[in-house]
């Protein structure tokens, strides 16, 4: 479980309130799916999870250990996961290493090979490729998406996955997300999306607007006053399949 | 062959060698030549008149590797190794060469190798050296390698030259001229640390129509170590070169890239691209929410960059 306890996040020496005192809790077994404009604080709020940005005031509990302090390193031990909203390219790092790396184990390429394929890549074709920029932006977003599953975290912050990626893969995405579920018992899930069908596999949402909660409930609750806002769009509407949108 | 442990050490390090390697192969240990072979295809005399070998390989020899390396462990030697490459028209083999000082004394080790090499037409050849040094003497281990390759049509040739731990001073210098339809690949990999200092000079002659080059090294300085890379591509035909050269800088490590391009003819295609800087912070703590720490993930991100 994940406690977030009046954190606030300034930047510009206090001037600017990126985050103002929020407080959350991220229940075990959950897929919560944070929505709201752009400019929310929703990237910001995920990064003082991973442990990327340090907050200004306020703390963070994961299964009652206090955090706060904690750098990335001891935050991806402890069990949280973080897939990058623009994935980071490499030179010479290649795909079946960062699989290895995020697994923390020695894995055989097919095991590797099976993560590829749950995001929809010919794992064949990319295993051995470096992740560099001769990838695209929806390849490697889909990288990114596996490596963070062959960690197998008890708690995986997604920063807007479905960014780049095509409607097939869309759709895969979303299995992916509902199998995680099923793989591990009480893990939880934070996906931070304004994708409706995104937000319609979500246990419960929460509106973050203005570095504020706005709104948070029940997915039967909130979403139906949320559909046809900024928080809540049709992806890729009118787009032929395949097509990167 | 009769090596001790640290020459067994070295041996393993820049050629992957446990035991004396299939094919042809000359192993030199502290000046003298400690194990020689030649193959029915490949000859290899020791000069008469300077220190060093003659390897000469037939036309059409095919998928035959030669193995010629070097290990150095009295402190104090310095030598000068001067080793000629002849490679008979459509032929295809391996050969590896490289060279290991281990100098736990007070005197510098110096291995000066001058390779040259004449690759026959229609050729290929694979070439790889890797410089390694090791040893707590305060005695310097020192390498400056000359390679100078001559390619005649059609043939290509490629390098990959490693030197990635231990070797205090180096200059490495390569020359390369290309006849019609050669190609030339080389694949640079430098680490400094320390106060070590490493020049690289390439200069590459593209002089015959449809010949290529691409001359490629990535290099990391640490420590307070400095490293200079110049290439140099001369297009005097219808030919294509590319030069890059991407660094990454640790600490008070310096580099000076300095790419140049001379085309002599108007259908000569030439292109340098060069890149320095630290290793990207967001590289880093992606790496970090993988589980390594800061410097675990400072090292995955080198050692793929110099893979």
């Amino acid at each position: 479980m994940l406690k977030i306890e009046n954190l606030s996040f300034n930047v510009n020496s206090g001037e600017k309130e990126i985050i103002r005192n929020i407080n959350l809790t991220i229940p075990d077994g959950k897929l919560i799916v944070i929505t709201g404009p752009n400019g929310g604080g929703k990237s910001t709020l995920a990064k003082l999870i991973a442990g990327i940005e340090k907050p200004t005031q306020g703390k963070i509990f994961f299964n009652d250990t206090d955090i706060t302090e904690m750098n990335i390193t001891e935050r991806a031990k402890l069990g949280i996961g973080f897939a990058f909203q623009q994935p980071v390219k490499f030179k010479g790092i290649r795909v079946i290493d960062l699989i290895r790396l995020s697994a923390g184990k020695e894995l055989t390429i097919t095991e590797a090979c099976g993560y590829l394929s749950l995001v929809g890549l010919c794992a064949r074709e990319y295993i051995e490729r470096e992740v560099n920029s001769s990838l695209s932006g929806g390849e490697l977003k889909r990288i990114e998406i596996a490596v963070v599953l062959a960690r197998k975290s008890l708690l995986t912050v997604f920063d807007e996955p479905e960014a780049g990626i095509d409607l097939w893969s869309f759709n895969n995405l979303i299995d992916v997300f509902k199998g995680q579920r099923e793989e591990i018992k009480d893990r939880s899930i934070l996906i931070i999306s304004h994708q409706e069908r995104i937000l319609n596999i979500a246990d419960e949402i929460v509106v973050l607007s203005g570095g504020e909660i706005e709104k948070q409930g029940k997915k039967d609750e909130l979403l139906p006053g949320l559909i046809g806002t900024s928080s809540a769009v049709e992806k890729c509407k009118g787009v032929k399949k395949g097509v990167d949108c | 062959m009769k090596l001790d442990k640290v020459q067994k050490y070295l041996l393993k390090e820049i050629a992957d060698l446990s035991d004396v390697p299939g094919g042809a192969y000359n192993i030199r240990s502290n000046s003298e030549s400690i194990a020689r072979q030649s193959s029915a295809n490949i000859d290899i005399i020791p000069k008469k008149d300077v220190s060093g070998i003659d390897i000469r390989i037939k036309e059409g020899t095919k998928n035959e590797s030669v193995h010629i390396p070097v290990v150095m462990t009295e402190s104090g030697l310095k030598e000068e190794v001067y080793n000629d490459f002849y490679v008979g028209d459509n032929a295809d083999v391996e050969i590896v060469a490289g060279c290991g000082i281990d100098n736990c004394g007070n005197h510098d080790s110096e291995h000066d190798g001058i390779h040259r090499f004449f690759v026959g037409k229609n050729s290929k050849v694979k070439y790889v050296e890797k410089h390694f040094g090791s040893g707590e003497g305060s005695g310097k281990r020192i390498l400056n390698p000359v390679t100078e390759v001559y390619m005649e049509e059609n043939s290509s040739v490629e390098m990959e030259m490693v030197q990635i731990k231990g070797v205090d001073d180096t200059v490495r210098t390569t020359i390369a001229e290309l006849k019609e339809g050669a190609s030339l690949i080389v694949r640079e990999r430098l680490m400094t640390h320390n106060k070590q200092q490493a020049f690289s000079v390439y200069t590459v002659s593209l002089n015959g129509k449809g010949s290529n080059a691409d001359v490629v090294s990535r290099a990391v300085a640490r420590d307070d170590s400095f490293q200079k890379f110049e290439a140099k591509i001369v297009g005097n035909a219808e030919c294509k070169g590319h030069t890059e050269c991407d660094s990454i800088i640790m600490d008070n490590g310096k580099i000076l890239a300095v790419p140049a391009l001379e085309a002599n003819d108007v259908d000569a295609a030439l292109v340098h691209e060069a890149a320095i800087g630290k290793i990207a912070g967001e590289q880093i703590e992606k790496l970090m929410t993988l589980g390594l720490t800061e410097a675990e993930a400072e090292q995955e991100i080198i050692n793929g960059f110099l893979r």
